[in-house]
């Protein structure tokens, strides 16, 4: 199968080896990929922070982009919350627009669900031989109901250990600019989720979403926590001990 | 025409409050215990329930079917309940409610009022109103009761005392009834208080509630409690008065059947209150000789003509959303300056006041969710904060710095290109985007490593 990566404005900018990562498993598995370099961003940012006709420009940059993409892969949560929530709505009014998010929309995958509701796997061959806890992030249970996809994915990983967090659907104060614009509060957020992390003993704290993993691992990282955030995509790419 | 929300508009903005109460450490351990409680029993009680979804849908459809046609509902609310004996009176804001409240208890010379339920009420700022005329107003709600004591203000829509433990209650209790001796269990507190209340209960010839609900087509009113306080206020009394916003009104009786179910559960996880009470109108010989309904405005058909955040004014005041809310976990409801706190505060505070007043509420949250997910109507709060957030930016109230940065991110996105030179100098060290960021981000948490090469370089590179 040909599958499109859109990687993320930020994975791509900050996070390369999640992108990479998820090249990895895909071809393992035996599909070929393509990156087209014209994307840029799904418009989450803008269009959260109330920048709404930018945020339909940049839509529509990322629908010309991949009008004529066979699957579309997205190793964000946030990013494919965005397209089904809100580009339908966005679209509303231009008939253009709105056959354009008709035609692309159920082609985009989350990466977990990718995997498990497109291609049917669930053992994608990985080993990871850590203590590793999963991290739920809000956009990926209540706006995608990705449900137990990542549990069972990483279920299959030989080596593995995986210990539950405590309340993991709670969110963990990213909410992009919140962090910025109620800095304090989000910090009181991210202590209690460093609290659930830390009570869990595990070495590697992953989830579907580098956005909470970048205010996770930043808050772990200030803290010298001795727990790392690695995206689940590098998880399922490994076959070693890294 | 003047709409205040209580005191919201003079109150600072949720940053600044936030940071005095993530400072207080018993409030916010009182608040997490408080909301995790209810929380875990509104989830057991609505776990039970097969068609809770129906439920929920049923109601949305309820609450939208009146908005659409509210000057219907209300008109037949009028007629029925003046037919039933009641009067109804029409505020357009805050000060014309207080001032029609006060016509009726001056009009029968009395200086004193028993209220039960009534968060409307503390939106007009009646009390204020009543004890600048000379009406002294005794709240019968035990929550209500110990805010009422301690000169305090409400943190929570159902338990507006839920940010004082059993220990601070004991202690405002012995001051301000000047008790030498209290026990320290819930029930002792309660006693303390029923004895303090009984004499005003039986003393008091006037009456004043607010409303869960009322009924257009039989134009009753329903009140839902737990104490039995409220079933003393609006049957002891020879006048009741009852204020409501306009939005309370529902179609029929049988609806009841649907918001009775979803209410109680959603509101203190109870299968149903103990206390309901309905009633319509006056009935010679039972109850109240003289019944008033008041029926506020206060700016909610502004929010009726914003048809993007309309569904705001589905809200039952059942507070699940505030449950479950980490931001609300965190700051407790006192940080939102408004008797309404949480997340539906965060919505219907700056629509009530007009958009110039309360700007930094649509950005007191994540959008993570929770609260829609829980919201017993299936109001889409996450969606309606973004819609205020655009209200502020098209009002051209959006901090500078945040438009410019804003809008050389749409530019940056709008082709790769510009986003590769853009994440040149970032790799450089000039960090534009970070630069934005840095202030807040930083205080606790470190930044990620910027990696030497993107992805788009790594495979134009040929992936090596
Ligand atoms: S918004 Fe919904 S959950 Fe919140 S108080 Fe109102 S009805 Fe309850």
């Amino acid at each position: 199968m040909l599958i499109s990566l859109f990687i993320a404005c930020y994975n791509d900018s900050l996070f390369p080896e999640t992108g990479k990562a998820v090249v990895t498993v895909l071809e393992r598995l035996g599909h070929t990929i393509e990156f087209r370099q014209a994307q840029t961003c799904c418009g989450q940012m803008h269009y959260n922070t109330g920048y709404y006709p930018e945020a339909v420009g940049i839509m529509r940059h990322f629908l010309d982009t991949f009008k004529d993409a066979e699957v579309i892969c997205v190793p964000s949560a946030s990013c494919v919350a965005m397209m089904r929530d809100h580009y339908p709505k966005m679209a509303a009014g231009d008939p253009v627009l709105e056959a354009a998010v008709a035609e692309v929309l159920p082609r985009v995958y989350e990466f977990t669900e990718l995997l498990i509701d497109k291609l049917g796997v669930t053992d994608v061959g990985a080993t990871y031989p850590h203590t590793v806890t999963l991290h739920t992030p809000c956009h990926s249970i209540r706006a995608l109901h990705i449900g137990d996809r990542p549990q069972r994915l990483l279920e299959a990983v030989k080596g593995i250990k995986l210990i539950p967090l405590a309340n993991a659907d709670q969110c963990c104060g990213f909410g992009g600019t919140f962090a910025i614009k109620n800095a304090e509060v989000s910090a009181a957020m991210l202590n209690e989720k460093m609290q659930a992390i830390a009570e869990t003993g595990a070495t590697i704290c992953t989830a579907g979403d580098n956005s909470c993993l970048m205010h996770i691992g930043g808050g772990l990282s200030r803290n010298n926590a001795g727990v790392r955030c690695v995206h689940i995509a590098e998880i399922l790419a490994s076959q070693g001990t890294s | 025409m003047s709409i205040h929300v209580g005191e919201a508009a003079e109150a600072p903005d949720f940053k600044k409050a936030a940071h005095v109460l993530l400072g207080n450490k018993q409030v916010r351990a009182n608040v997490r215990r408080a909301t995790e409680t209810i929380r875990n029993k509104r989830a057991n009680v609505v776990g039970e329930m097969p068609d809770w979804e129906d439920l929920r849908n049923s109601a949305a459809a309820i609450k939208q079917n009146v908005l659409r046609n509210l000057d219907t509902y209300l008109e037949q609310f009028e007629a029925a309940c003046t037919k039933a004996g009641g009067k109804v009176h029409w505020a357009r804001d805050a000060d014309e409610a207080n001032r029609i409240s006060i016509g009726i208890i001056q009009g029968h010379q009395q200086t004193e009022i028993i209220k039960v339920k009534t968060m409307t009420s503390d939106e007009t700022r009646l009390n204020v109103a009543l004890e600048a005329a000379g009406i002294t107003p005794w709240e019968t709600d035990l929550a209500d009761l110990i805010i009422q004591l301690g000169h305090d203000k409400p943190s929570h829509i159902v338990v507006p005392a839920l940010h004082k433990n059993k220990t601070e209650i004991r202690e405002l209790f012995m001051r301000t009834m000047g008790l030498t001796e209290l026990g320290s269990k819930p029930e002792d507190l309660a006693a303390a208080a029923r004895q303090y209340l009984r004499e005003r209960f039986l003393r008091v010839k006037v009456g004043f509630s607010g409303a869960n609900f009322a009924v257009a087509e039989t134009g009753s009113v329903c009140v839902v409690e737990s104490e039995g306080n409220g079933r003393m206020c609006v049957t002891l009394p020879d006048v009741m008065i009852t204020m409501l916003g306009i939005e309370k009104i529902i179609p029929s009786f049988d609806d009841l059947e649907v918001f009775l179910q979803l209410l109680p559960r959603s509101a203190t996880g109870e299968r149903m209150n103990p206390y309901n009470s309905i009633w319509t109108g006056v009935t010679p010989g039972d109850g109240p000789k003289e019944f008033h309904v008041i029926l506020l405005d206060n700016g909610r058909t502004k929010v009726l003509a914003d048809g993007e955040s309309r569904e705001t004014l589905h809200c039952i005041r059942c507070a699940a959303c505030l449950n479950t809310c980490p931001v609300y976990r965190q700051t407790g409801g006192h940080a939102y300056g408004s008797i309404y706190s949480g997340p539906i505060g965060a919505i219907l505070t700056p629509q009530l006041q007009g958009m110039e007043h309360s700007q930094s509420l649509p950005y007191a949250s994540s959008l993570c969710g929770a609260c829609y997910e829980v919201c017993p109507v299936k109001i889409n709060i996450p969606e309606i904060l973004i819609h205020l957030r655009r209200r502020i930016v098209e009002n051209g109230d959006a901090p500078q710095t945040e438009r410019i940065g804003m809008n050389m991110a749409a530019f940056t996105f709008a082709d790769s290109k510009r986003l590769g030179v853009a994440q040149k100098l970032v790799q450089l060290g000039n960090k534009p985007m970070e630069a934005i960021a840095l202030p807040g981000w930083s205080a606790a948490r470190d930044m990620p490593v910027v990696p030497k090469e993107t992805f788009r370089e790594w495979w134009a590179g040929g992936r090596k």
